[in-house]
């Protein structure tokens, strides 16, 4: 009897920390969730703003080369807007900062005979 | 208020030790005694770490180990086991800055990362790097890098302009991003604290929140180490794989 009993007491010993186990948090806290959102966020905020710095700072120095004053700067300006949307679009649509509209994992050879590789 | 207490004070550039080679001025600074300071931690954390290698870690291994592996995953989840090559430099600019803006938290020291100069100069290695990166490997393909596909060609003149753009934004965001959030955050904080003394017993209300923003900030300060990080990853991912 006792004999049969050793091993239910081991098999509820293993249930036993199996439920402790699953009532840790699981390995990555909610706090780094947060963390991981927040420094999402971060990364955000200044795209936009970047985008459209680069984008007058290009038209800028044409301008200056061209002696065009200011319209090569106006439409740069625009196209660095659509750039710095483009910029947030792409990081908070999960697709990185990979060129093209397309998830990885589908871009990839599916280049319109464009094909990197 | 005096003037030398002005919440921009901190930022000031102080020459320790002037050099002078011609017309260049290349003063050891107290931004540079900062830099010099931060790597020498680095390197005291990670050599006195791995100095002693226990089976069990002491608490300077258990930081370096921790280090290191945070570093490894975060390559390890963004770029894959390609990106292993780059981790001497994903890891130095992370424990650069990391140490960088955390000793910045320190009353009266010198955050470096607060400064353009020092931001833009790492983020631009980035960039360079990178871009070398994409040639290697890639050669003349690279250049598809700026053509989405899928586009009718007739979209090209309008659409490469602003994948050029958005390319060469890469390095201005990585740095003013950095640059701005130290820069901001320890404004804020003296400017918070210059009202403590002015407001006599009322000056606990911004005493409190001085405190409670010192947490965010060092929260900041970890964080931004961890996306310029992240984002160089992100940056070496997409020059390993084009589309």
């Amino acid at each position: 009897m006792s004999d049969k009993e050793k091993p239910s007491d081991l098999a509820r010993l293993e249930a036993r920390l199996k439920e402790a186990e699953s009532r840790r948090p699981p390995a990555e806290a909610p706090g780094s969730e947060r963390g991981k959102g927040l420094s999402f966020a971060l990364r955000i905020g200044t795209e936009l703003v970047a985008g459209i710095a680069v984008g007058v700072g290009i038209g800028w120095l044409l301008d200056r080369w061209l002696g065009t004053k200011p319209w090569l700067m106006i439409a740069f300006f625009v196209l660095g807007a659509a750039a710095g949307m483009m910029n947030v679009y792409r990081a908070v649509a999960g697709l990185g900062h990979q060129v093209g509209y397309k998830p990885k994992d589908r871009a990839r050879g599916s280049g319109d005979g464009k094909k990197a590789d | 208020m005096a003037e030398k207490h002005s919440p921009l004070e901190q930022f000031l550039i102080k020459p320790l030790i002037p050099i002078k080679i011609g017309d260049v001025d290349l003063s050891f600074t107290n931004s540079a005694l900062f830099m010099v300071v931060a790597v020498v931690l680095v390197g005291l954390l990670m050599t006195a770490g791995m100095g002693r290698r226990g089976l069990v870690p002491g608490r300077l291994q258990s930081i370096a180990e921790m280090a290191y592996e945070f570093v490894a995953n975060l390559i390890r989840e963004t770029v894959g086991s390609e990106g292993r090559k780059y981790f001497p430099l994903i890891f130095t600019l992370f424990m650069f800055i990391l140490f960088g803006n955390m000793l910045g938290m320190i009353p009266s020291f010198f955050t470096f990362t607060s400064h353009i100069a020092v931001t833009f100069a790492m983020a631009a290695v980035v960039f360079v790097s990178v871009t070398i990166l994409g040639f290697a490997k890639h050669g003349i393909h690279f250049f598809s890098f700026f053509v989405p596909p899928g586009v009718p060609i007739a979209m090209w003149p309008l659409l490469i302009p602003i994948e050029l753009i958005s390319y060469f934004s890469r390095p201005i965001s990585l740095s003013v991003r950095l640059f701005a959030n130290m820069l901001a955050g320890h404004t804020l904080l003296k400017v918070l604290a210059g009202f403590v003394p002015a407001l006599g017993v009322a000056g606990i209300v911004p005493l409190a929140f001085v405190t409670a923003l010192t947490g965010l900030e060092i929260l900041i300060a970890f964080l931004q180490a961890y996306v310029f990080a992240i984002l160089t990853c992100l940056y070496i991912n997409d020059a390993l794989h084009l589309h």
